[in-house]
């Protein structure tokens, strides 16, 4: 494509502060590239958005986040603690799939399987297309999002099944924490209803609480805001920055919504055809050419003589 | 008729037209049809004559009868609830008294028509019989219909409470009722034939449970776990324990129990592997084939297994290391009883019930701990679980070897009860029943599974039961012969009546205020 610049190439190495870090990654479905050599850097404690036309590859990146899919090229790493570019390329090179030593943690998300990055590199996501558990209640759900806690408490079932008093303050102490996500996202009165009940607005919220409850470092939101009215928006709003702010979870977010996305993104990167065509604040983003272009359906050439003009100016 | 009311009134709708007009038209459509089927089905049968040929006897009659029922069906969709039921219940009426009334001789089609009037030919059975039971269904139309609507059964919290204690005792006292009522002799037949046999049924329905109900698995080859139980403590009994250490051969049963269940989770793990990555139709095909491959292994490994001849002279399990016969050191003899061999049957039937109660507490648990959420949730969403952190693998595997360790406990009672055991006994048509158990009692639930399993083995076991019938249908009517007819059509009118099984809720296994049954419709069946 004409006019299109490999950015990724000037991507500057990870720093301490960085969480997760995507180095080069393509995606390709036989003869389809879905994404085209992607780097980008989410920090932590920041929401980092993830937006672009339909089809851009916006969801393929999470499926490959969350280890869905395997990329075909490039590599995709978790930072835990002070860890930096060398523990990256230490980590790669050898052939564990995270390590972890005096504070300083490296997960490869590409290398592990996608049970492991929620259970281990604590990598959470919700689904475009709900995926709750809809024969179990609301608080079933956030009970069995924590899953490996539990299974750790009832002595992998051995210790549940014959001293069932042994592992009933954990049980507790999860139906505790699932109580705090029901009251954080308005879903209490609910709690003993089956979550196919629930309205498409709750339904999402549930699903956020749920991947909440597997107390993750990075949550990833496919289209969080979809199908949302305006003071639903509005209260997500509110709910992600709580969680960004309260519990010191990062969040990476893919939505359409520019309410929300303009709103309480530190940081928005922009996806066209697989590539990224810009990455930057908010601001940076409002009035980025290459951006206008992609959401608006300009010409190439128009782009290019904007781009000028941006240059000359600054 | 009664059977064919749950499909009628599920067809029927609210608005609907009942004019007499319309209603006469369904029904003659309704008798069409039962004619278009009956010519080619019931109208000719093959006999031989005096001179060993075979010929065609026509059957006028029976075709006449059979129109006579579609009719009745076809003006029953016209009926509100309790209108179906008066009327079937006048109809039946009707025909037991024709039927009476005719006494013994020629008969057609199981009734006798030559006393109504020798002359009354096949056509006026058709005419006498159409206009009666439109009288009928006159009679039946004026029955006031109940306006209250239908709601959930609630059930009170006494029963909730006392419900399973109840039962618990009447399970516990059923050996000693049985004794009380059919007297020693006659009491054999009730706890072996109804108790024992319900009770190795309920015991796999409740293991299938685990795999089909709860992780959403189907798995179509569970006999092959039964198999293994049953060939693991055949082997271990009658090979292994005699030429190795012989003093533990009154407590061969009690050892092999164990090893049985753990051998049957080994292979349900063996099996798991292979299959993980299956869903649906491919899933249940595969594990169709093991269970195939089980069976014939069975046959064909014949130093191994002694092949179709089986394996017999099995010791039956001993009263804790007492074997229970004649001699001086026999159960009888050492609590100073009498002997008889009703003994056996009675402790036969505590062990398979201390066997099933096991099965059914280690659900129960099971579901209210992780692992157990984890195989609803795993039938609920495989791709939320994983995102979720949960292993799906090993969750599959877990809920795979621990139904096959049930299936294998009830295998080695049932080698020990039998005290013969060949490949005959684990065709596929015993997966097939445990798993129509596991259905029609309404996937997941424990209660739902028990009712079919008493349904389903209990009936058939009670066909043998309905010698009376042959006072309506003539001397050669066998009611065992129709056992898998019957059995079908419970199932095709159950599934119309209770798409879901018998109980289709399912109960929350934690809440916060209150416990409120979850509705089958939001349920799902698993992937599988």
């Amino acid at each position: 494509m004409a006019g299109v610049r490999v950015r990724s190439d000037a991507m500057p190495v990870a720093q301490t502060g960085d969480l997760l870090v995507v180095d080069h990654v393509t995606m390709r479905f036989g003869g389809l590239v879905a994404i085209n050599d992607l780097s980008f850097r989410a920090r932590r404690g920041e929401i980092t958005a993830l937006i672009g036309p339909n089809g851009a590859g916006k969801t393929t990146v999470f499926n490959c986040l969350t280890g869905f899919y395997k990329p075909t090229e490039g590599r995709i790493a978790l930072l835990e603690g002070a860890a930096d570019a060398s523990d990256i390329d230490a980590a790669t090179r050898t052939v564990h799939r995270h390590a972890v030593s005096n504070g300083r943690g490296v997960y490869l998300l590409e290398r592990m399987p996608d049970f492991e990055i929620a259970a281990q590199a604590k990598v959470a996501r919700t689904f475009q297309n709900i995926r709750l558990f809809s024969g179990m209640t609301v608080l079933e759900n956030l009970v069995v999002a924590q899953h490996n806690k539990l299974m750790a408490a009832s002595g992998w079932t051995l210790k549940g099944l014959f001293l069932p008093s042994t592992y009933a303050p954990a049980e507790e102490e999860a139906i505790a924490t699932a109580k705090y996500w029901l009251d954080a996202t308005g879903l209490t009165e609910r709690a003993d209803d089956p979550a196919g009940d629930l309205p498409y607005g709750a339904q999402r919220r549930l699903e956020i609480a749920r991947a909440m409850c597997t107390e993750p470092r990075l949550l990833c939101l496919d289209e969080p805001a979809a199908g949302l009215n305006p003071r639903e928006s509005a209260e997500l709003n509110t709910l992600l920055r709580s969680i960004r702010d309260k519990h010191g979870t990062s969040i990476l977010l893919i939505e359409h919504d520019m309410s929300v996305v303009m709103e309480i993104s530190d940081h928005v990167v922009v996806l066209e055809y697989g590539t990224k065509i810009a990455d930057g604040t908010p601001e940076q983003i409002k009035t980025d050419p290459k951006v206008i272009a992609a959401y608006l359906g300009v010409e190439d050439d128009e782009v290019e003589e904007a781009e000028r003009e941006a240059e000359g100016r600054s | 008729m009664a059977t064919a009311k749950g499909g009628m009134e599920a067809a029927s709708d609210e608005a609907r037209d009942d004019s007499l007009r319309t209603v006469l038209i369904d029904a003659a459509k309704a008798a069409a049809l039962m004619l278009a089927l009956g010519v080619p089905i019931l109208l000719l049968r093959t006999d031989q004559d005096m001179s060993n040929r075979l010929v065609l006897l026509p059957r006028f009659g029976l075709l006449a009868y059979a129109v006579v029922i579609g009719w009745a069906l076809g003006l029953m969709r016209h009926l509100g609830a309790r209108g179906r039921i008066v009327f079937a219940g006048l109809v039946g009426l009707a025909g037991y008294a024709v039927k009476m009334a005719a006494g013994d001789g020629d008969t057609i089609g199981g009734f006798r028509v030559d006393l109504l009037a020798p002359a009354l030919s096949s056509f006026g059975i058709l005419v006498v019989g159409l206009l009666c039971v439109t009288a009928l269904y006159l009679a039946a139309r004026s029955v006031p219909e109940s306006t209250v609507e239908r709601t959930a059964l609630h059930v009170p919290e006494a029963v909730e409470i006392w419900g399973p204690r109840v039962g618990l005792l009447l399970l516990a006292a059923y050996p000693l009722l049985a004794l009380m009522f059919a007297g020693s002799a006659g009491s054999i037949k009730w706890i072996d034939n109804f108790g024992i046999q319900i009770m190795i049924y309920i015991m796999l329905g409740w293991g299938l449970n685990i795999v089909v109900g709860l992780a959403g698995l189907l798995d179509l080859g569970y006999v092959a776990f039964y198999a293994v139980g049953a060939y693991a403590y055949a082997l271990l009994a009658t090979s292994v324990i005699p030429n190795t250490i012989p003093e533990l051969g009154p407590w061969a049963f009690w050892i092999c129990l164990p090893i049985a269940g753990i051998l049957a989770a080994m292979w349900g793990v063996l099996l798991g592997f292979p299959v993980l990555r299956l869903r649906g139709d491919y899933l249940a095909i595969v594990t169709l084939a093991f269970g195939e491959i089980i069976r014939l292994v069975l046959i064909n490994w014949i130093d191994f297994t002694n092949g179709y001849a089986g394996i017999s002279g099995i010791p039956r399990p001993s009263f804790f290391g007492f074997p229970f016969n004649a001699s001086d050191e026999g159960f009888a003899a050492t609590f100073g009883l009498e002997f008889t061999p009703l003994h056996r049957t009675i402790f036969l039937f505590y062990v398979i019930l201390a066997l099933a109660l096991l099965t059914n507490w280690a659900t129960v648990r099971l579901r209210r701990l992780p692992i157990g959420r984890a195989w609803e949730a795993l039938r609920e969403d495989e791709i939320a679980c994983r995102s979720l952190g949960i292993n799906t693998t090993n969750t599959k595997l877990t809920a795979f070897a621990i139904g096959a360790m049930f299936g294998g406990f009830a295998g080695s009672f049932f080698a020990a009860r039998q005290g013969f055991i060949s490949p005959e006994s684990f065709t596929f048509m015993e997966s097939a029943v445990i798993l129509a158990i596991v259905v029609l009692g309404g996937m997941g639930s424990q209660v739902g599974v028990a009712i079919a399993a008493v349904a389903m083995i209990g009936g058939t076991e009670l066909l043998r039961e309905l010698d009376w019938l042959k006072t309506i249908f003539g001397n050669d009517f066998d009611p065992t012969q129709y056992r898998m007819l019957l059995f079908g059509l419970a199932m095709v009118v159950l599934m119309i009546w209770k798409p879901r099984g018998l109980i289709s809720t399912r109960a929350p296994t934690v809440y916060l205020k209150e416990r409120k049954a979850v509705s089958g419709d939001l349920v799902k069946e698993g992937h599988g």
